[in-house]
């Protein structure tokens, strides 16, 4: 007999479970009753706790059954089919095995690539299919967005463009001093901040503020169920939310580049004056080095940055699962898929603009 | 024989007397606009106390109020005897080991199973090993009638899975008092009776309190002792009785076409 006693509910069972199985095991060979007429009051974890004598595994002819119940306890207990908690009744919890892991992650991978070059061709009809009825376009949205994406980013943008350029023209300004050649600081500052870094580093910021609220955005509505509602009123949803998102990124990517490019040069001017360099040399300086080819094509991938960003940011949030932690998923590949994305551009820029001898 | 029994500890329970929740001259809203005022009831141990009204009448935020997650703007609810507004510290936890809420949308953590759902309180709470933890949530998901789903995440089961899931979580620690949004809201009309009886059985084998805000008229038939009906308008309560009493006797109009499933006139 083992006998259960005093008050069994969840904060004090805890402190006789191991003492009860212990008992269990005590008498193995035997049959043991479990009586729970001690038992001044039972909660759901004290009726657990008489389950988990009852399920254990035992010998032919050494079963555990209910001893003296009362009926409080066996009212609590009636739901419950000790059989149905046996530790065999476990469901099996065996993972895949290795070819059915190779097999599923080949299906995920061809997915993966099916969905993104359908994305890619349905981005790009909603696109055509804008152009070709603008009225169509949600110009109110495609404007909040953008002044989101675009005003709204220019205190950060600026503060990064400036310190870019002290921290380039100092850099180099020392190097170049033992030269005599302190002059040829504006021409570095000028072409690297115009044909490279000013587009580059305006478009890592759009990808870490929008790109990832992008996704965020939409990531939620998908959980939402607001996707399936667009889809069943007859909206498709790449039109009606990312052509809106690609049309603000691109439009506010080629302005702010173009704000960096004046702000770090201004940043440049500051450092150069501290070497004794007047801004009006400076800024002669800059004009002769760099061409308006410099500066347009600096522009026009700015332009394709802000399509990656705002495209990629759109997509992960397309794809995002059910769950709150998903979006937070989908946020996360948002920007490390658009700074990959933009990283390779800018080097399949500098090969084309290289031949091309711009 | 041997004898297994936890060493002697108090009872749970702070106050004994009849009340265990005590609203009193309760105002509650949101940006210093009133949404009801004035509000003074009272829950007794082991009924179930049914909060009806209209569609904006405040039924979930008088809710939400009273598992504290909104102070009010004035008045107080007292629950087993102590302030759950303002509670603080290891009192407020005391207090919130004493009741389980199932919000309107099942409020389940989407990253974790049915199973780790419904074990997430008894492993913050209780000192059960993980065996014991894992027993005491499948009995649970047994009892609304989810066995065999336990590995399941909430996005792969339907939504009147989800609530009766958020159901099993909120009474993972065998609360004094639970609190339920809408739980059959959703279901089907054969789940949502098992539903009933599960809240009945609970409610007179555990002593269990329940506060359940529901439209269901066949529910509130079933399980409610009592009922106090919210009006946005008066921004108070306009009834409050037993279900029969109101259905037989209640003078506000509102009142008698809801029992009795009228349209209102201008329909």
């Amino acid at each position: 007999m083992l006998r259960l006693a005093g008050r069994l509910d969840v904060h004090t069972v805890s402190s006789v479970w191991g003492e009860a199985l212990a008992g269990l095991k005590g008498r193995a060979g035997r049959p043991v009753r479990v009586d729970t007429s001690g038992v001044d009051y039972c909660d759901g974890a004290g009726v657990a706790l008489v389950v988990d004598l009852l399920r254990q595994p035992r010998e032919p002819g050494a079963e555990v059954g209910l001893g003296d119940t009362p009926e409080e306890v066996r009212r609590m207990l009636a739901p419950f089919d000790v059989r149905d908690f046996s530790s065999e009744a476990e469901p099996p919890r065996r993972g895949p095995g290795l070819k059915q892991h190779l097999a599923n992650g080949l299906y995920d991978l061809g997915r993966y690539l099916y969905l993104q070059v359908a994305f890619v061709g349905e981005a790009t009809a909603a696109m055509f299919h804008a152009a070709r009825h603008p009225r169509q376009v949600r110009w109110r949205d495609a404007l909040n967005l953008a002044q989101e994406a675009g005003a709204n980013a220019l205190p950060i943008v600026m503060l990064i463009a400036f310190l870019m350029g002290v921290i380039l023209a100092f850099q180099s300004a020392v190097a170049m001093r033992q030269f005599g050649a302190e002059i040829f600081v504006a021409n570095l500052v000028a072409l690297s901040l115009l044909r490279e870094l000013a587009p580059l580093m305006t478009a890592i910021l759009l990808a870490g503020r929008s790109g990832a609220a992008f996704a965020a955005e939409i990531g939620t509505m998908k959980v939402n169920e607001e996707i399936n509602a667009l889809t069943t009123m007859g909206l498709d949803p790449v039109r009606f939310l990312v052509v809106t998102r690609v049309l603000a990124a691109v439009a506010v990517m080629p302005l702010l580049t173009l704000v960096a490019n004046l702000v770090g040069l201004v940043g440049g001017a500051v450092v150069m004056k501290g070497f004794d360099i007047p801004f009006v040399t400076y800024f002669n300086q800059v004009t002769n080095a760099v061409t308006l080819t410099d500066l347009l094509g600096g522009l026009f991938k700015a332009t394709v940055f802000g399509l990656l960003v705002a495209g990629v940011g759109c997509l992960r949030g397309l794809e995002t699962r059910s769950g709150a932690a998903a979006v937070g998923i989908s946020t996360t590949r948002a920007v490390v898929s658009a700074i990959i994305l933009i990283v390779v551009a800018d080097g399949v820029f500098a090969v084309v603009f290289y031949h091309l001898d711009i | 024989m041997t004898e297994v029994a936890p060493d002697k500890q108090t009872s749970s329970s702070g106050d004994t007397s009849r009340a265990i929740i005590q609203v009193s001259d309760l105002t509650l809203g949101f940006d210093g606009i009133a949404l009801l005022e004035n509000l003074n009831f009272q829950v007794n141990r082991g009924e179930v106390f049914v909060i009806l009204g209209g569609s904006g009448s405040g039924k979930s935020t008088l809710l939400k109020h009273m598992i504290g997650l909104y102070a009010p703007m004035s008045g107080q609810i007292l629950i087993d005897g102590q302030d759950i507004a303002r509670a603080e510290g290891e009192a407020r936890m005391a207090l919130l080991r004493k009741i389980g809420v199932a919000f309107q949308s099942g409020a389940l953590f989407g990253s974790m199973t049915l199973l780790e759902n419904v074990c997430l309180p008894l492993e913050s709470h209780t000192a059960l090993n993980r065996s014991a933890r894992e027993l005491v949530a499948r009995m649970k998901l047994r009892l609304v009638g989810l066995s065999g789903f336990e590995h399941l995440l909430p996005a792969e089961l339907s939504g009147g899975m989800q609530k009766r899931a958020a159901i099993a979580r909120a009474m993972a620690l065998d609360p004094m008092i639970l609190f339920l949004d809408e739980p059959s809201a959703g279901l089907d009309p054969i789940t949502a009776a098992d539903l009933d009886q599960l809240i009945l059985r609970l409610a007179s084998s555990l002593g269990m309190t329940f506060v359940v805000v529901t439209h269901e008229l066949a529910s509130i038939d079933t399980i409610a002792d009592r009922v106090i009906m919210l009006d946005r308008q008066s921004r108070g309560i306009i009834a409050e009785g037993t279900p029969a009493m109101l259905r037989a006797h209640a003078e506000h109009p509102w009142v008698r076409r809801f029992f009795n499933r009228q349209a209102t006139e201008a329909a």
